[in-house]
């Protein structure tokens, strides 16, 4: 090597230019990612899994503690609280998804478009973005659903949604800019490709891990912001059941039944908390940070 | 900086305005006869005659809200058709309440997250700072409905901490000993939400400021660490702190509504949701249009206060 020097200059360089080695995901991360494939699992099959109706009131089993009948107990009414709860997840996860995907569906290509062509088009559009980010979100979602009623959770996610479209536009566009003035982008008009190969091929791929975590966390922000909802009474109505608005029932009967309250929660947390990790670990695992959510 | 200051102002305008639109539409969004849903089916000629000019209803719907703005600007928010007495007075009567909530619950999370942070930041992946990140990421997932909800089982419940339950609600002025006992669960319910956020970004702020070339410096002059620590690193590191508390503020406003729901504290979120429930259409509108322009406001002020403690933001 040494009769060649300009070789192990070389050999240096590729050694700078190879990615430092990616942080592993861990097992924890796995233990999340199952978990969270469990509760979808659930809230899809609930229909079929051994578990009660979770409207059936049967009232010689009201506010019983947990037991082999029912593992979760019984409510107020002798409903199942483990047949709630997964049921429950139905409501969550549907707001989670649904809402995202008005957000990103909308937000994302908006974002993407704006960065990368500059512009009038990116200026205007930014500054609506920015105008309605300064919009209290929570506060206006609150408003709508109280006076855009009946309410339902078609409506809900609408609303929840929408509001999330300015986030994700902001979130995309930082994320495009830093990778649209990168060299192998302007290599690639050089070389006269077309403006939707670019955005296809060269962009898309770039983008997916930050949108990826930053997916997870809209997600579990959106079920946060639902459970909120629903405890104050504003997502689905009774009988339908939901992590939220179980707990909304039980906040009267907190004495008597307890386990009303402990089981909800607790499948509501660890959701996001589970959720919350996953969209961490991508992001070390991927690198982010140039990109603040 | 004044023309960053009128960009801001005229952004503020802009916002506003939008918000007035917003909460001005809100009354069309209710299905079928706006003054039969407001005030229901049985309201007199003259309580109606009252609503159509409020709200102008007779006029094509552009003209309304020119009609709905001036009174509002004159203070005029309409009369609850249910309690009989003015939205305006219903609301400076509860606005307090959440104004002290939110006063002390800041102040608790400042306190607290300060300090730790600073300590985390000291020793990286010491067993504080492990400890703390890992209890705060776990935090962060929990929202501020079950925090109260537990803690009212907890504490209020299980333990008999007196003067925390439900409907335990005491007014400042009748009894501020009593008033400060009462708003001390919802008080640390909110501010436990807020420490999870400051602490988390104090923290990673703290640990890249402290890597910087100034703080070297100021280590080689023999500077204590706690003098490194309170004016060398966290005059620059308090900008990302003043930012997220800026930005939490509406969620704060938020959690504030769910906490007074969960125990009866008669403020700005037990009224509102009490209104929504009864139907009083006209309380939720003011309520809404008081607090997204109060959460404007304020962020507006952080943007100013930012502006303050770091003067090249502006200059960008």
């Amino acid at each position: 090597m040494s009769n060649f020097p300009q070789f192990s200059v070389l050999e240096e360089a590729i050694l700078v230019e190879k990615p430092e080695a990616k942080e592993p995901l861990g097992i924890l991360f796995w233990i999340c990612v199952g978990w969270i494939g469990l509760n979808i699992v659930g809230a899809l099959f609930a229909n079929v899994l051994p578990i009660e109706n979770p409207l059936f009131q049967n009232y010689s089993f009201i506010n019983s503690g947990p037991s082999l009948h029912h593992l979760f107990g019984t409510d107020d009414l002798g409903r199942d609280i483990l047949a709630r709860v997964i049921y429950g997840s139905r409501v969550s996860l549907s707001v989670g998804a649904g809402a995202m995907v008005i957000g990103f569906g909308v937000g994302a290509p908006l974002g993407m478009l704006a960065a990368y062509r500059r512009g009038r088009f990116d200026t205007i559009l930014t500054n609506v973005m920015y105008v309605l980010l300064a919009f209290p979100a929570i506060i206006a979602t609150i408003a709508i659903l109280s006076f855009w009623t009946p309410r339902s959770l078609f409506k809900i996610i609408v609303v929840i949604g929408v509001a999330s479209i300015p986030l994700v536009y902001r979130v995309i566009r930082t994320a495009t800019l830093s990778v649209a003035t990168k060299d192998f982008i302007i290599a690639a008009k050089v070389q006269g490709a077309t403006d939707r190969r670019i955005i296809f091929r060269e962009l898309t791929p770039n983008i997916a891990p930050i949108a990826i975590s930053f997916l997870l966390i809209g997600v579990a922000t959106v079920i946060a912001l639902e459970g909120a909802l629903a405890f104050l009474g504003l997502s689905v109505n009774p009988p339908t059941p939901s992590w939220g608005n179980m707990i909304n029932e039980a906040r009267t009967i907190l004495q008597v039944n307890p386990w009303l309250v402990i089981f909800p929660s607790a499948a509501l947390c660890l959701f996001l908390l589970c959720l919350n990790f996953i969209g961490d670990r991508l992001r070390h695992h991927f690198d982010v940070t140039e990109v603040k959510l | 900086m004044l023309r960053y200051v009128l960009r801001r102002v005229v952004m503020l305008i802009a916002i506003c305005f939008i918000i007035s639109v917003g909460s001005f539409y809100l009354i069309h969004l209710l299905p079928g006869n706006i003054t039969t849903v407001i005030e229901g089916p049985g309201a007199s000629p003259e309580n109606q005659a009252k609503l159509y000019k409020l709200l102008g209803l007779n006029k094509p719907i552009y003209q309304q809200y020119f009609v709905w703005i001036s009174n509002v600007l004159r203070g005029n928010l309409g009369t609850s058709f249910i309690s009989q007495t003015s939205v305006a007075s219903t609301i400076r009567a509860a606005l307090p309440i959440d104004l002290e909530i939110i006063f002390l619950s800041q102040i608790l999370a400042f306190i607290t997250a300060i300090p730790i942070a600073m300590r985390s930041a000291r020793k990286p992946d010491g067993w504080l700072d492990r400890a703390f990140s890992a209890g705060s990421f776990t935090l962060l997932s929990v929202p501020t409905f079950i925090v109260i909800v537990l803690m009212v089982l907890f504490i209020s419940i299980k333990a008999g901490v007196p003067h925390t339950g439900p409907s335990s609600y005491v007014s400042f002025s009748q009894d501020w000993l009593g008033n400060l006992e009462s708003m001390a669960l919802p008080a640390i319910a909110l501010a436990i939400g807020s420490f999870v956020v400051y602490y988390r970004v104090l923290r990673s702020d703290l640990i890249a400021t402290l890597q910087e070339e100034f703080i070297t410096m100021a280590r080689s002059k023999g500077l204590s660490q706690r003098r490194i620590m309170w004016r060398h690193a966290f005059r620059p590191s308090s900008v990302a702190l003043l930012g997220a508390a800026g930005v939490n503020i509406g969620g704060l406003l938020a959690s504030g509504f769910v906490v007074q729901y969960l125990l009866n504290i008669p403020g700005l979120g037990y009224t509102l949701i009490s209104a929504i429930d009864t139907s009083d259409y006209l309380l939720v509108q003011g309520i809404v249009l008081v607090v997204s322009v109060g959460v404007v406001l304020i962020n507006f002020i952080f943007d100013f206060i930012i502006n303050i403690v770091d003067p090249r933001i502006s200059r960008e």
